[in-house]
């Protein structure tokens, strides 16, 4: 009979090799699943793992990878945060739709001024519109006892709403010819999140996840706030006999992973996407919920788990294209390896032992 | 603007059909609550539900047929919870994500086929006297089925959760698990069997979504009803009869909502839609003042250490 047995420490292997085993598991089931659909299962995982990086066109697909994995980098590593510390913010997504809106709606202020200072105003006000949508939440935790996960996660529909009602409204472009959605802003040189090395996908949103992944590494291993946050998360009776303020945590963690995903949402809509539409938000706010479990909360983990989600996403699309898997497919993929990690996770934390049934 | 258009009798028919999903699914997560799981998984379960209840019926051109599948749908995908909670002894908020990410992928996928198809109609059972009472006949006794099931199902609940054996046991489970433990109880299939009771409720509140309210399958279409009822649970203080007093609240908002857009208020249309949302935070803020009902094990990982 099979038998779990709690290790003393976390095995310092198991940490590393999970990620890559639940991978592993993935792609092995995803292949079988993609069989099932009557699609060849190999081609399949090939198209998706291999093409977009070493494949005909990957010259087209290598800067995407920037571009998709920038979001979820730098959505993920404000999550990992709070995640280590018990503090649940789900809601990301609307996180990321309010500052995407605060952010264009200050360059379409401008439109049609030309001025340098335009750009670093909506990267201000994309982290500030993430910041008050994550305060709500963490205000009204610490002040009421609320929920942070349900309340945040219902301000996503309320995001949505919000977006829908700008992009057939106040934000709609006079000049659309009754369309919905913005003016571009890839059209308006001042607000353009513009590439910064021409055909590289390297744009402000990926300077701003780097810069992420090398404050959060300093902040969790050199800083006491970090330690306050493992501390919190390890052994929170043990961080209030410690004097860390959970208060103060709360506060913190919503707010740094509200600004950060309000920032990948302003990078984004000046960017990529160009303008406020309805079908802006493509779910990043919930799949860096994926890429930082993946990256177990490490950033450098994450770091490398938003590069592969990202591959996953281009790879899907071509997958879609080229071979007519349908996107759904892709979805549940991304799903099914959360799944999977969590479940091989046990490993980390327990041992497994074979024993006989004991007589008594 | 016309107030006058909105017929307060339909209002509140209407508003016993709207609260039904988001009852069955708050039941459900009630019993796995009660017993010490929580499984944040609701949203992933309703929309399983919703769409296997949709293609079986469909399929057979039989709604009950739908319903089962639904049931059954929605209590195999909390079996993965189950199995990742329970058996690896998984971070519970995580898995309850991951289900809701797994399900709402997977349900996009077995629904491909099925958008836009119209499913076929389940009869309301128009009860013959009560239901020609003025005023209270079209309210109480003119709904379909899945309604009265939901009604009975509190009742059953709460009966269960008081007065018998083994919601006395599945109460213990839940307040304190080592003690349930050393009391030879089973604490892991007694969860096991709760999470697999929440997941049946919660496809069923899908199914009736799909089936009945909407009518027809879109991706995505729950639309956070699932949240919604775990906000209920909280809001219910963890007592069936106050999950129906949610229900009917909630029902009251959306059709209220819907009816305002009908009749043409000066507000955009996607400003009323938040109003759901909206007032599911308010009514968290106001009950979650206090916690002490809340039962002392939830979320917690049990693992029987020799």
């Amino acid at each position: 009979m099979l038998r779990l047995e709690k290790r003393p420490q976390p095995s310092q292997v198991w940490t590393y090799l999970t990620p890559l085993l639940a991978v592993v598991i993935t792609m092995i089931m995803g292949a079988a699943l993609f069989a099932a659909l009557g699609k060849d299962p190999v081609a399949a995982i090939t198209t998706i793992f291999w093409e977009p990086l070493f494949g005909e066109f990957a010259f087209y697909y290598r800067p995407q990878l920037l571009i998709k994995g920038a979001p979820l980098v730098l959505i993920a590593i404000g999550l990992s945060l709070g995640f280590r510390a018990g503090i649940w913010n789900i809601g990301a997504e609307g996180q990321y739709i309010i500052g995407a809106l605060t952010g264009a709606g200050v360059g379409l202020a401008f439109y049609p001024m030309e001025s340098w200072v335009i750009f670093p105003l909506m990267v201000l006000a994309g982290a500030f519109g993430g910041w008050i949508w994550a305060m709500i939440p963490a205000v009204l935790k610490l002040r009421f006892g609320t929920n942070e996960i349900l309340v945040s996660l219902m301000l996503v529909y309320v995001a949505e709403k919000l977006l829908a009602a700008m992009a057939l409204g106040l934000m709609k472009n006079p000049e659309g010819m009754g369309f919905p959605g913005s003016r571009n802003l890839r059209q308006y040189d001042s607000a353009h999140n513009a590439e910064l090395i021409t055909g590289s996908g390297m744009h402000w949103g990926v300077v701003a996840a780097m810069i992420a992944v090398i404050f959060a590494y300093i902040l969790l291993n050199r800083h006491i706030l970090g330690y306050h946050i493992r501390l919190t998360g390890q052994a929170p009776r043990a961080a209030r006999f410690a004097g860390v303020r959970p208060a103060r945590l709360v506060l913190f963690c919503l707010g740094t992973s509200g600004a950060l995903a309000g920032l990948a949402g302003m990078f984004e809509v000046a960017g990529p996407a160009g303008q406020v539409s309805i079908d802006f938000n493509v779910g990043y706010g919930f799949t860096a919920i994926i890429v930082a479990f993946l990256g177990r909360l490490h950033p450098v983990g994450i770091l490398l788990a938003g590069l592969l989600m990202a591959l996953t996403y281009i790879g899907g699309e071509l997958a879609q294209s080229n071979l007519g898997l349908p996107a759904a497919a892709i979805q549940l993929f991304q799903g099914m390896l959360l799944f999977f990690l969590l479940a091989v996770d046990v490993l980390t934390n327990y041992r497994i032992r074979l024993s006989r049934p004991e007589v008594a | 603007m016309e107030f006058g258009s909105i017929n307060p009798v339909l209002l509140l028919a209407s508003l016993m059909v709207a609260a039904t999903p988001i009852l069955l699914a708050a039941l459900g997560e009630l019993v796995v609550e009660r017993a010490g799981v929580l499984n944040l998984g609701v949203e992933g379960m309703m929309i399983i539900g919703a769409i296997c209840g949709f293609a079986v019926a469909v399929n057979t051109g039989s709604p009950v047929l739908g319903f089962v599948a639904a049931a059954g749908g929605g209590a195999l995908l909390s079996l993965l919870f189950a199995i990742l909670t329970q058996f690896a002894l998984a971070n519970q908020v995580a898995s309850g994500l991951a289900l809701t990410l797994f399900g709402l992928g997977l349900s996009a996928l077995l629904g491909q086929g099925y958008v836009g198809i119209k499913p076929p109609p389940i009869g309301k059972l128009d009860i013959p006297l009560l239901g020609d009472i003025p005023l209270l006949g079209p309210v109480l006794f003119s709904h379909d089925l899945m309604v009265y099931f939901g009604l009975t199902l509190v009742v059953a609940i709460w009966a269960m959760l008081k007065y018998s054996r083994a919601g006395l046991v599945l109460r213990a489970v839940g307040e304190n698990h080592d003690a349930a433990h050393a009391l030879g109880y089973k604490v892991v299939r007694i969860r096991v069997l709760a999470i697999l009771f929440g997941g049946a409720c919660a496809g069923l509140g899908g199914a009736y979504i799909s089936l009945i309210r909407v009518p027809q399958w879109t991706e995505g279409m729950t639309a956070g009803a699932g949240w919604i009822a775990l906000a209920l649970v909280v809001f219910a203080s963890w007592k069936a009869g106050r999950v129906l007093l949610g229900a009917w609240i909630f029902g009251g908002v959306t059709v209220l909502q819907l009816n305002l857009q009908a009749a043409g208020i000066a507000i955009p249309v996607e400003y009323l839609s938040m109003s759901p949302y909206l007032i599911t935070i308010l009514v968290l803020v106001i009950m979650s003042a206090d916690r002490s009902r809340a039962p002392a094990s939830l979320g917690r990982i049990f693992h029987a250490s020799q």
